[in-house]
């Protein structure tokens, strides 16, 4: 099916059923109870999962295959987000002309960056991609303010022409974005004894946009081209001496991944008409490089479950303050109950970043293949439990 | 792959899947069930403090955190109810709001557009929040405004001054208490006359951004009214940390007076360095140079240190206020935390006290409800004096200080002097003033 083998299909069949069944999956507690704090089930989380998810699976498409470390991809994504908002200033608020103009402007934009870039590889490459990205950011922060807001970021008004749609809705709102009149926004909610499960149309708008974009992965993680691009990883100067170019495959593979991370920024400005420009900043482009890292580079799945764990960790660890820490140590004595929280508090709820580096460097030192590689070891170490030999291994591409 | 079995239990599998799917859309409640977003419908009741705790802002957003964790017990009841007794409106009484005990969720805003969004998203779609408020930055504070705007909660806003909030970015679902550029102008400009006279060449340094263009914009458009020239206007980059080099052309530019359109670390920075330079001991055109910070707060003359001694600016409230509500404040903030509260914590504060009585008088959590009942509301005994909520623009109008660095300063917070509290009157503006036109503050939404 799907021209897939056996286990690429299975695999896209799993990652199809979880991100279906997510808005169950991620609430595992009811919702009264103390535990609620750790549920992500809510539309904006899940949306922002399959997002950067999209965003990680197109980077990895890169740095995966490739090798080349991009550290500038956060700019395509900004660049689709403004695409994507102008299309909703001028045109309508449907979602699909603004998707389509976003990614075929992050195209542009990374065809351009990469030609230049390409030019180098190794940390040349990174420093280069770097450069442009902190110079889309400084012109969008500032120079650019007209185009793109500057500071406050790019804002729908009420005044927007919109040509195929309407300027304000009959309350004298702004309308918001949709697909031929679904809302992005509309939610249904499911109450189940204690528990309650939001199903969103924008998060199964996103998450069939991701399966897209997963199967598209698959195919090119296996095709001829895929295997060049492996090449161009193993040894490229090996590559060039054969009398091979292998330009035209690197930067086919830059653009695609610009084209995802566009197509990220398209969505995100869908399920939340705004494009700030701190979405370009570095810190925004090294995150996706933590997210495809920790997952597990050269994987298909690990960027995507890299994606979910950090944006797990922003959304819910983050929340978590010093209140909530007393009401969970309540029960035991006064100075104790102070010292476990004093003690827990620099490692969550502001502290989030502090946890999340800890985290990165354990990944990193004992687990090089990522989250991927350590869901290899459990599986294996419970296929083998009480045989000797291991058969644990990696699958990165290389 | 294409091979079809049909067996008796897949038959049975497929049939009770359909079936399952054919009851849904009668167990599904859908959210317009609700007469509006995030209806509290038990015995309590979720505001949104979303301020910054990591970034540039952090301190701010501490102290922000602090004012709301204090409002929140004085709405229930505890502690000695701060500003309640003085303020104007007595239909706050110490048991939540309209009965429901209050509680709260935290979020941080990163002072980053996207981050703060995210972080009141989740307030409102998971925490059930029905008012959402904080900020220390403005591109935050109007960014998360255009989300509660749809949708459809009240955004209080936190520490913002850039004339957009409730300028071209105002929005019908959003209420500003903080004072703006356009008041800062305003308010310094008379005061500066006097002090420096009405022939003054003034030479600006703006940081790159919205709150620095609208900054420079009033202050340069009330200084030029009063006869004071403006020799240039120039952008630094919000990430500068070292501003010699933008320090150096003022003096050969002829200018007499530097105006210094910078806020937290960035003024701390600028400011430092323009005195090292030795600007202020400086002679030109026969008077001595001086320094302008159109907007002080308390944490960052705290960073300047000795610098800001002598220096001019405004600040929307300042704890050694000695009216009634100033007073109670402190007091109580002080006993809980042990310092005096800075002007955002106040704001913060205030902003909180504002809601709920809303909310109170207009006897529903509504949004509409509650816009209504903010919109036109002249209040008193919040540490600003008489103040009124616009209708027009949902902006506070209220006396904006005048403050100078502290000669002599007695304690780590006792850093400003209040010089002069300019009347509300003086700041006023009509809401289709050139600095704050094109845009509309649109409908109230009370969403789902």
């Amino acid at each position: 099916m799907f021209k897939l083998e056996k286990t690429d299909l299975s695999l896209l069949v799993i990652v199809a059923v979880l991100t279906m069944f997510a808005p169950f999956i991620l609430n595992p507690f009811p919702a009264d109870s103390a535990m609620a704090q750790f549920n992500a089930g809510y539309p904006d989380l899940m949306q922002r999962f399959v997002i950067f998810g999209v965003f990680a699976i197109g980077f990895n498409i890169l740095f995966g295959l490739t090798g080349y470390l991009s550290f500038g991809h956060a700019a395509f994504l900004g660049v689709g987000s403004y695409a994507a908002v102008w299309m909703f200033k001028l045109l309508s608020m449907n979602v699909v002309p603004a998707i389509i103009l976003s990614v075929i402007v992050a195209g542009l934009f990374s065809l351009v960056i990469g030609f230049v870039s390409l030019r180098r590889s190794g940390i040349y490459f990174s420093i280069l991609t770097l450069a442009f990205a902190q110079m889309m950011f400084a012109l969008a922060y500032s120079v650019l303010t007209p185009i793109t807001g500057g500071e406050t970021g790019l804002q729908l008004a009420l005044d927007d022409p919109r040509i195929l749609g309407v300027s304000q809705t009959a309350g004298g709102n702004i309308p918001v974005p949709s697909i031929f009149g679904l809302e992005m926004r509309s939610s249904a909610e499911l109450a189940l004894g204690a528990w309650s499960f939001t199903f969103n149309v924008g998060y199964y708008f996103c998450a069939l946009i991701m399966l897209v974009s997963f199967y598209v992965a698959i195919r090119i993680f296996r095709s001829p081209f895929g295997m060049m691009l492996r090449a161009v990883k193993s040894n490229q100067q090996r590559m060039n001496y054969t009398g091979l170019n292998s330009k035209p495959y690197t930067l086919a593979a830059f653009v695609i991944s610009g084209m995802y991370a566009g197509l990220a920024g398209g969505l995100m400005a869908s399920m939340d008409p705004l494009a700030g420009a701190e979405r370009m900043q570095w810190t925004a482009s090294g995150e996706v490089v933590l997210m495809t890292i920790l997952g597990g580079v050269g994987t298909l799945i690990g960027p995507v479950l890299g994606a979910g764990f950090i944006k797990y960790f922003e959304n819910i660890f983050s929340k978590i303050n010093s209140t909530i820490l007393h009401e969970w140590f309540a029960f035991l004595p006064d100075g104790l109950e102070d010292l476990l929280v004093n003690v827990l508090y620099p490692f969550i709820g502001k502290g989030w970043h502090l946890t999340l580096g800890i985290l990165f460097m354990l990944v990193v030192i004992y687990l090089p293949g990522g989250l991927v590689e350590g869901g290899q070891r459990v599986n294996g170490w419970f296929r083998n439990r009480g045989a000797k030999k291991s058969t644990t291994k990696t699958t990165p591409a290389e | 792959m294409s091979k079809t079995d049909v067996t008796r239990r897949g038959m049975l599998k497929t049939g009770a899947v359909a079936g399952a799917g054919l009851a849904v859309p009668t167990i599904f409640t859908a959210q317009s069930a609700h007469a509006f977003t995030n209806e509290p419908t038990g015995g309590t009741v979720t505001l949104g403090f979303n301020v910054p705790q990591t970034g540039p802002y952090a301190d701010e957003g501490a102290d922000e955190l602090r004012a709301y964790q204090l409002a929140v017990e004085h709405l229930n009841g505890g502690g000695d109810g701060g500003m309640m007794p003085t303020f104007s409106s007595k239909e706050l009484q110490g048991n939540g709001i309209l009965g429901k005990k209050v509680e709260y969720v935290t979020g941080d805003t990163q002072t980053k557009s996207d981050a703060a969004r995210a972080s009141a998203k989740s307030m409102i779609e998971k925490d059930g929040a029905i008012m959402i408020t904080g900020g220390s930055s403005s591109g935050v504070a109007v960014a998360v405004q255009a989300l509660c705007q749809e949708a459809g909660v009240i955004f209080m806003a936190g520490l913002t001054h850039s004339n957009d909030t409730t300028g071209k970015d105002k929005r019908a679902n959003g209420f500003r208490h903080f004072f703006n550029s356009y008041m800062s102008g305003a308010a310094l400009a008379p005061v500066l006359a006097n002090a420096y006279g009405t022939d003054r060449k003034a030479y600006h340094l703006t940081a790159d951004y919205n709150w620095g263009y609208t900054t420079e914009e009033a202050v340069k458009s009330s200084t030029e009214a009063m006869g004071w020239e403006t020799v240039a206007a120039v952008k630094t980059p919000l990430t500068q940390t070292d501003f010699s080099s933008y320090i150096a052309p003022v003096l050969q530019s002829g200018a007499d007076t530097l105006v210094l359109n910078h806020y937290g670390g960035n003024m701390v920075n600028s400011l430092t360095n323009a005195v090292q330079f030795g600007l202020r001991d400086k002679q030109v055109n026969g008077k001595d140079f001086q320094i302008i910070v159109p907007l002080y707060s308390r944490l960052m003359a705290k960073g300047a240190g000795a610098n800001v001694k002598g220096i001019f600016g405004s600040t929307n409230w300042h704890w050694s206020l000695q009216d009634e509500g100033s007073k109670a404040f402190v007091r109580s903030f002080g006993t809980k935390y042990g310092f005096p509260p800075s002007q955002a914590a106040h704001t913060c504060y205030v902003q909180t006290l504002l809601y709920a009585d809303a909310v109170q008088r207009a006897g529903s959590f509504a949004p509409c409800a509650v816009a209504e009942a903010l919109e036109g509301f002249e209040f008193d005994g919040l540490g600003n004096g008489k103040t009124l909520y616009r209708a027009d623009d949902h902006q506070c109008f209220k006396d904006v200080l005048v403050v100078k660095g502290k000669e002599n300063p007695t304690s780590e917070f006792d850093l400003l002097e209040i010089v002069e509290v300019t009347p509300a009157d003086q700041v006023t503006y009509a809401p289709d003033h050139p600095q704050f036109s094109g845009g509309a503050l649109g409908t109230c939404n009370n969403g789902a």
